[in-house]
């Protein structure tokens, strides 16, 4: 039993960061059609600014508590500077490629992100212990946790239906529903898709870049953290299927699930398990379990 | 007989000028262009599936069985030649790509990126985790002979040559061969090319293997040059790399891989010397710059000025 619930708890853990970071991933690919290689680098971005600014809160000796809100602002710093950076910088000379292309353009953008995080932080570790060590554990029977894991999950369910409600809830998401339907129908009727794009793109960032200033406090930020990150959000959200929001969430939870099992009963398989995940899901529902199967275009 | 093609004339001229400049070359001009054909090789099988409209992000799951087909058997049975390492890993590549393109053959475009990318991590998930294959530190792979010849730095570069130089003749011939000329066409239009009577999948699921036959002997040069084989070559950011030597080099020619790869390895030993934390960021420069003003690639700019010349 006690086992059963260690799993349990790590995966609603693990499931709520993977969730943050992959939605980002999911919006953009969504709305643009761009399965953004650069999503981890944005996520390392994310960290690294995190780790500086709550470094500088700390050095200016201001009350600790506000470090979670120094996280929360490095994540839209980075995304308000990068978001339309990349988008008006170099994505939109490349609208209208194919979708292999845009892969191998933000692939391009992810090489050059990872020399640009280490020629700006240098290649030595940054920590920010603040957040965490503040909330302290929680003991649950023998098994003890950080409070600040709850902060994660927190995150996780704040994310989720803020963007429900900005989606299905404002006249803005309903543009943005309209130009997931019908690029070119939606640009007819007046809507400003270059806008859409831009903020879209902006959105998703950002959501990237609080992946990784949540994650800061956990681990020590070092250059290549986001390499690993990116093919995780990606099994994420082709589990789920590309571009659907419920199909995050889910992918989150399935990869939250198996990995943490594979952690607590066979932790060889660990890494393995989650691709096998990603293999078999795409076997059987090619476009994830989320998505309906398009038409095949003569 | 036919004349040859310039393409031939240009392999074979190019085979004879590597092994004769083979001897005159320093072992770091050695080391470095056997690693570029091991890539090259990779490339030229991403070739092929370029020209189908695949793009693979997962050919480091070849590379790396080529590699570890021909170390495992060198531990396990004592095989001791190099050129049966290569077969068998070459081998070892096309039995799995039979086995994963029954599923690989029937996706395209991202969702094919993706399963390529998946099934390359499932790899290196298991490398990284098996303590009996040496785990993240990987194993020594020291053949004895090479074709029957004692191994030195020259006896394996001479095979890098002539194995490369049979890939790209092969690869060539086969572009020119109708099954070879149904990749643009299933480019193009999958659906027209079933109306001619031709089976998509199956011209899919062969090129599959080719391009993972190339990979796996590239997988295996690679492992003879570096001398060492580590589950780090099935990791994506290598399937990466691989990608951007076949954006970078186009799809127009089979010599084209092997120039962009020798390109490739020259720029990185310069660029390491000079300034090793911006390397990356050179290599994803030119990829965009290649993406966005030369989409061909690089050779594209031979066949321009050939043709505006005549």
């Amino acid at each position: 039993m006690g086992d059963l619930l260690a799993v349990a708890i790590d995966a609603v853990i693990y499931s709520s960061w993977l969730f943050v970071v992959a939605t980002g991933l999911t919006i953009i690919y969504g709305v643009m059609r761009i399965l953004n290689m650069a999503h981890g680098s944005l996520y390392a971005l994310g960290a690294y600014a995190a780790a500086s600014l709550a470094g500088a809160w700390s050095a200016a000796g201001w009350p600790a508590a506000g470090t979670y809100a120094v996280l929360v602002a490095a994540a839209l710093l980075v995304g308000v500077v990068m978001g339309p950076l990349v988008e008006r910088g170099i994505l939109r000379f490349t609208y209208g490629r194919d979708e292999v292309v845009m892969v191998l353009v933000t692939y391009a953008l992810f090489l050059i992100l990872e020399d640009a995080i280490k020629l700006a932080w240098g290649v030595e570790s940054y920590f920010v212990t603040e957040p965490y060590q503040l909330l302290g554990t929680l003991d649950l029977g023998p098994l003890s946790y950080p409070l600040y894991s709850g902060v994660i999950v927190l995150a996780a369910v704040a994310t989720g239906v803020g963007l429900r409600w900005g989606i299905y809830g404002t006249s803005w998401g309903k543009l943005l529903i309209a130009v997931i339907h019908d690029r070119e129908m939606a640009a007819a009727m007046g809507i400003n898709v270059g806008r859409v794009f831009l903020v879209t793109f902006t959105l998703g960032t950002t959501l990237g870049a609080l992946g990784g200033a949540l994650t800061a406090p956990t681990v020590s930020v070092v250059p290549g953290m986001g390499v690993e990150v990116i093919v995780l959000a990606f099994a994420v959200i082709v589990i789920g299927g590309l571009g659907s929001m419920p199909g995050a969430a889910l992918g989150a939870i399935i990869v939250g699930l198996v990995r943490s099992a594979a952690v607590h009963f066979l932790p060889q398989v660990e890494l393995f398990s989650i691709y096998m995940v990603m293999a078999l899901v795409l076997a059987f529902r090619p476009r994830g379990l989320f998505v309906a199967v398009e038409a095949r275009k003569i | 007989m036919r004349r040859p093609d310039r393409t031939t004339v240009a392999i074979g001229a190019a085979l004879v000028a590597a092994l004769a400049a083979g001897p005159l070359l320093p072992k770091w001009a050695l080391f470095l262009v056997e690693v570029a054909l091991a890539k090259g090789l990779v490339a030229l099988g991403l070739l092929l599936l370029m020209r189908t409209g695949l793009v693979s992000f997962g050919q480091g799951l070849y590379f790396a069985l080529g590699a570890y087909a021909g170390g495992l058997a060198a531990q396990a049975w004592g095989l001791g030649d190099a050129v049966a390492m290569l077969l068998l890993g070459m081998l070892a590549a096309a039995a799995v790509a039979g086995v994963v393109g029954l599923l690989l053959a029937r996706y395209r475009t991202i969702f094919f990126a993706m399963l390529s990318l998946a099934f390359s991590m499932i790899l290196y998930g298991l490398l990284v985790k098996s303590s009996a294959l040496g785990s993240t530190d990987g194993f020594n792979i020291e053949p004895t002979t090479v074709a029957g010849f004692a191994r030195s730095r020259g006896s394996v570069y001479a095979l890098a040559v002539v194995v490369a130089a049979a890939a790209a003749w092969g690869m060539h011939r086969f572009l020119l061969s109708p099954r070879g000329r149904l990749a643009p066409a299933i480019r193009d239009n999958e659906l027209r090319v079933e109306y001619m009577g031709a089976s998509v999948r199956a011209a899919v699921h062969l090129n599959l293997v080719l391009a993972a036959a190339m990979a796996g002997l590239g997988g295996g040069v690679n492992a003879l040059a570096v001398g060492h084989i580590d589950p780090e070559m099935a990791y994506w950011t290598t399937s990466g790399e691989f990608v951007f030597v076949a954006i970078l080099s186009g799809t127009a020619s089979p010599i084209a891989p092997f120039a962009g790869a020798i390109l490739l390895e020259l720029l990185r030993s310069f660029a390491y010397e000079y300034s090793p934390n911006t390397w990356q960021m050179v290599i994803g420069t030119a990829m965009l710059l290649v993406i966005l003003f030369l989409p061909s690639g690089l050779w594209s700019v031979f066949r321009a000025r050939g043709r505006a010349a005549g």
